[in-house]
């Protein structure tokens, strides 16, 4: 809305909020941004300064926190302002989960870092890219207000999603080449199912956008491209070879 | 927007199915007043449900206490003002001009601003009405109407040993409570309040909306204020006016959420310029 309060100083509090979710996010997209350079770098020193800096998002989360709480009792917001203020609050928590995933990737980066390389660090540091993304997407989206590029970030999970369950596929089948792969790859399972949570808060804060700004919800009814649950491999047979059986 | 993306609509409130069985008290329909050449009131149409709290909010001037006064046509005091349109009490036509106001008002009863008791004793005060409407025929029967009052104003174990003392003695916000027993010793169907708290602290305001939330169970209660907090503590139901226009009335939830209006929106946020 563009019209301002009475009131100037609940303007001031009200844009506070903003740009504190707008630094909060700042700091959760160059720790996402980190984390992928870890992995793809098998950069240790990059990863232990990703751990350290989550200590600093989950300070934002606490700081946007008690601001959203003292504009709830000393301002008692109401229609949409009540709705950007709750709207801080859900993204705070959103972000502040999508940095401990960052910082999950950052720390399996170290692991790997001990390790021998195995071949699809490429699609994982891909699917990170998209996440990323995703994330810069609708971080944009919410400081501008943008309601059609939050929708369409929204549905981008999806193929965030895809990416998955095809590195999914992937990290099996070179677990099944060579036991010797196991712990790089099982690592990997880890990074890759944290870079896709990481996507699924990004479309919480595109649904927050859309709450923020028309009071209604996004329908459930977005495009799933997650099928790895339901993905089954079994080893093939020696003279099988060659012939890959899925699902 | 894809197809894959779809909008729902803004929810509509929890209780929206109790809107089938809800009973209209008060049907007002194209209402229009005059001060003179001043249009304070333009084509208000506004239902008024059955044991329900509707709360009239609006900036000073908007014609809020106008319409509020047109529900038991006090508005008839004011020479230059003039009431058009339609507005029905379950069947009675409030402007009919052949009709006993002293009567309507003893089914519309009305609670002011500032507390106003009579300059009687606090039995008085409530006996009054019951008595030149002829409610009470004995003294055992007043007895019993005056004693029902006060508890339902929940002033009663307050003033029970003090009932001949003067009502002008008693606190505001029991001053307020007297005035709301006095408007409730005839059996009312409707009360009309207007601002009936802007003169009261807290803590007696706080009593005021608590007995606002019991007598909505016998009552059907209209209510303007200023406050938009006590509007959406003690409504079911909202109408914002502005102007002299009706510009939304919703489920009280609804205009507080996610008001249809941006000037509804505007006022209570507090961005009205």
């Amino acid at each position: 809305m563009s019209e301002s309060h009475i009131v100037s100083s609940y303007d001031d509090e009200l844009n506070g909020l903003r740009s504190a979710i707008s630094e909060m996010g700042g700091l959760v997209e160059a720790q996402l941004s980190n984390a992928i350079q870890a992995i793809a770098r098998r950069d240790d020193a990059l990863a232990a300064q990703c751990i350290e800096a989550d200590k600093r998002i989950d300070g934002m989360e606490d700081q946007i926190e008690a601001q959203t709480l003292r504009m709830l009792a000393l301002r008692q917001p109401v229609a949409q302002d009540l709705r950007q203020v709750l709207s801080a609050l859900r993204i705070s928590h959103d972000l502040e989960r999508m940095g401990d995933y960052a910082t999950n990737v950052a720390k399996r980066a170290s692991a790997l870092s001990q390790l021998p390389e195995v071949g699809p660090i490429n699609g994982i540091v891909r699917m990170g890219r998209l996440t990323h993304g995703v994330l810069t997407d609708v971080l944009d989206a919410y400081t501008q207000v943008d309601l059609e590029r939050a929708m369409r970030s929204w549905e981008r999970d999806e193929e965030i999603d895809q990416m998955y369950t095809s590195l999914f596929r992937e990290l099996l089948t070179y677990m099944m080449e060579d036991p010797r792969n196991i712990t790089a790859c099982a690592h990997l399972l880890f990074v890759a199912k944290n870079i896709e949570r990481i996507g699924d808060h990004a479309t919480n804060i595109a649904e927050t956008v859309y709450f923020e700004e028309t009071g209604g919800r996004l329908s459930g009814d977005r495009p799933k491209g997650d099928s790895s649950s339901f993905a089954v491999m079994t080893p093939v047979q020696p003279e099988d070879r060659g012939t890959d059986t899925d699902e | 927007m894809s197809d894959a993306v779809r909008a729902v609509e803004a929810p509509t409130t929890p209780d929206a199915p109790a809107a089938t069985n809800r009973a209209t008290k008060i049907a007002s329909k194209d209402v229009n007043v005059f001060y003179a050449d001043k249009h304070a009131l333009k084509d208000v149409e506004l239902d008024v449900y059955e044991h329900e709290v509707t709360a009239l909010i609006g900036p000073s001037g908007c014609g809020k206490s106008t319409y509020l006064r047109c529900m038991n046509r006090m508005n008839d005091v004011i020479d230059i003002c003039r009431v058009t349109g339609s507005i029905k009490l379950d069947d009675t036509d409030i402007c009919n001009s052949q009709l006993d106001v002293v009567q309507l008002r003893a089914r519309v009863g009305m609670v002011f601003q500032k507390p106003n008791p009579f300059p009687k004793s606090i039995y008085d005060n409530i006996a009054y009405g019951p008595r030149i409407h002829g409610i009470a025929h004995t003294k055992a029967e007043l007895d019993e109407i005056v004693q029902r009052s006060l508890e339902r104003a929940g002033l009663w174990k307050e003033v029970n040993d003090r009932l001949d003392q003067p009502g002008t003695g008693l606190s505001g916000g029991q001053q307020q409570r007297l005035c709301i027993a006095r408007a409730i010793a005839v059996n009312p169907e409707v009360i009309l309040m207007d601002e009936p708290c802007s003169a009261l602290d807290p803590i007696a305001t706080a009593r005021i909306e608590e007995l606002i939330d019991e007598l909505r169970e016998n009552f059907t209660i209209v209510i303007v204020t200023h406050s938009m907090q006590q509007a959406a503590r003690v409504s079911q139901r909202t109408a914002f006016f502005h102007l002299g226009d009706l510009i939304e009335v919703g489920e009280t939830e609804q205009i507080f959420t996610n008001p249809m209006d941006s000037r509804t929106q505007g006022y209570i946020t507090g961005r009205f310029g």
